[in-house]
């Protein structure tokens, strides 16, 4: 059910300042999310004054100059910082985005920078993504066959087969899209999310999967499929530019085109 | 490990509105309201199989200023939902769901469903 509000334990307070040395020419009021398990206290807001001077010129440079240079207890997940792993996605400026693909001149004024949306904290910036993950474990996103593989050379497929999964495979689960939309805010317990469902569409629409029907019955549930409203949030937000609202339009097609 | 207290992430506190977004939400807040006004319609029609007095009385709050302003919310929020509507359609088809469309359509559905709200507008000014 949709509660609008943030429950008591995650009403967001007001935190620390840390100012930058005078003299800096270049400064950006950085706003981030903070949350300590330890000591029983809500969330607080930190503000981290950066000299853009001495940090480069992504939202990832910038936190990673917090953590090393003013606060080193800041927490955040991030790995190839060339938008490729999906570690450092997290609420910027009010959408979701990659850290490392953001540049901070995108942004006028100060930068907020949350986790992402509607998920359970784990430490500052990094969210618990257990059910996330549990949810793409549940559409079984690996090739299913029925037919044994040809004895002489691996299952082979036809250019066009292979460039329906263009725009699909390109994804790298950061969650981005699913904690960007407000249907999946309200109903994750039930409903998977256009991450999920865009890998769905992407074991759907292979050609050598063997599958499709049982997969299409799984989704086949007016919470797993149909809570997508066509909100467009999804597709807004993606930072890879894919079009996880598409993929879902298409998986309804499918269902209403296979009762005909 | 203990997971219970974790916080939740704040989320429409701080997400940004998009024009797609405000515009789902206006589809489903007019739809709500219209299915107020279909009651309203109803006890409006009631109200005249009663006889011109119950019509009378109820004429009161129709012309008086409040009840125009309702009239004309429900008239706006009638041609919102059917032009929104048509655009749903088009994405059940799977068409126009790239940004640019979605962005064009929606603009295109606030426009049109204006006009046709002032289209009314004039035609009942003319009628009356």
């Amino acid at each position: 059910m949709a509660q609008f509000t943030l429950p008591k334990n995650s009403k967001v307070k007001q935190g620390k300042t840390f100012s930058v040395p005078a003299g800096a020419k270049n400064k950006k009021v950085f706003r981030v999310y903070r949350w300590e398990p330890d000591n029983g206290e809500n969330p607080r807001l930190d503000i981290y004054e950066v000299d853009l001077e001495k940090c480069g010129p992504m939202v990832l440079d910038a936190l990673n100059h917090i953590k090393n240079d003013i606060d080193t207890t800041l927490t955040f997940r991030r790995s190839c910082r060339e938008g490729i792993c999906g570690s450092c996605a997290m609420n910027i400026g009010g959408t979701n985005t990659l850290a490392c693909t953001k540049a901070i001149s995108d942004f006028k004024g100060d930068i907020s920078i949350y986790p992402l949306p509607h998920m359970p904290v784990v430490k500052d910036l990094v969210p618990d993504l257990t059910h996330f993950y549990a949810q793409y474990a549940s559409i079984k996103p690996w090739m299913q066959t029925q037919t044994p593989p040809p004895p002489d050379r691996e299952r082979l497929q036809s250019k066009e087969d292979r460039a329906k999964i263009d725009g699909l495979y390109e994804c790298i689960l950061c969650a981005c899209c699913s904690t960007g939309c407000p249907s999946y805010w309200w109903n994750s317990d039930r409903y998977l999310g256009p991450a999920i469902l865009l890998q769905a569409y992407r074991w759907i629409i292979d050609s050598r999967d063997e599958n499709t029907g049982e997969r299409l019955d799984e989704l086949e549930d007016p919470f797993r499929l149909y809570r997508c409203h066509t909100i467009m949030n999804c597709t807004n937000t993606c930072p890879k530019g894919l079009n996880p609202a598409k993929a879902i339009a298409e998986i309804k097609k499918l269902l209403v085109s296979r009762t005909m | 490990m203990a997971t219970v207290n974790r916080p939740l992430s704040p989320h429409l506190q701080i997400y940004k509105p998009q024009l797609t977004s405000i515009l789902s939400i206006t589809h489903r807040g007019t739809g709500i309201f219209l299915s107020i006004g279909a009651l309203f319609l109803s006890c409006w029609l009631l109200s005249v199989a009663n006889g011109p007095e119950s019509y009378q009385a109820l004429q009161i709050h129709i012309k008086s200023w409040y009840g125009q302003v309702l009239l004309y919310a429900w008239l706006f929020s009638l041609f919102y939902h059917l032009c929104n509507g048509i655009r749903h359609l088009f994405w059940d088809i799977g068409a126009g769901l790239e940004i640019r469309t979605t962005y064009f359509s929606g603009y295109a559905v606030v426009v049109v469903s204006v006009l046709l709200t002032l289209g009314t507008l004039c035609l009942a000014g003319g009628a009356a």
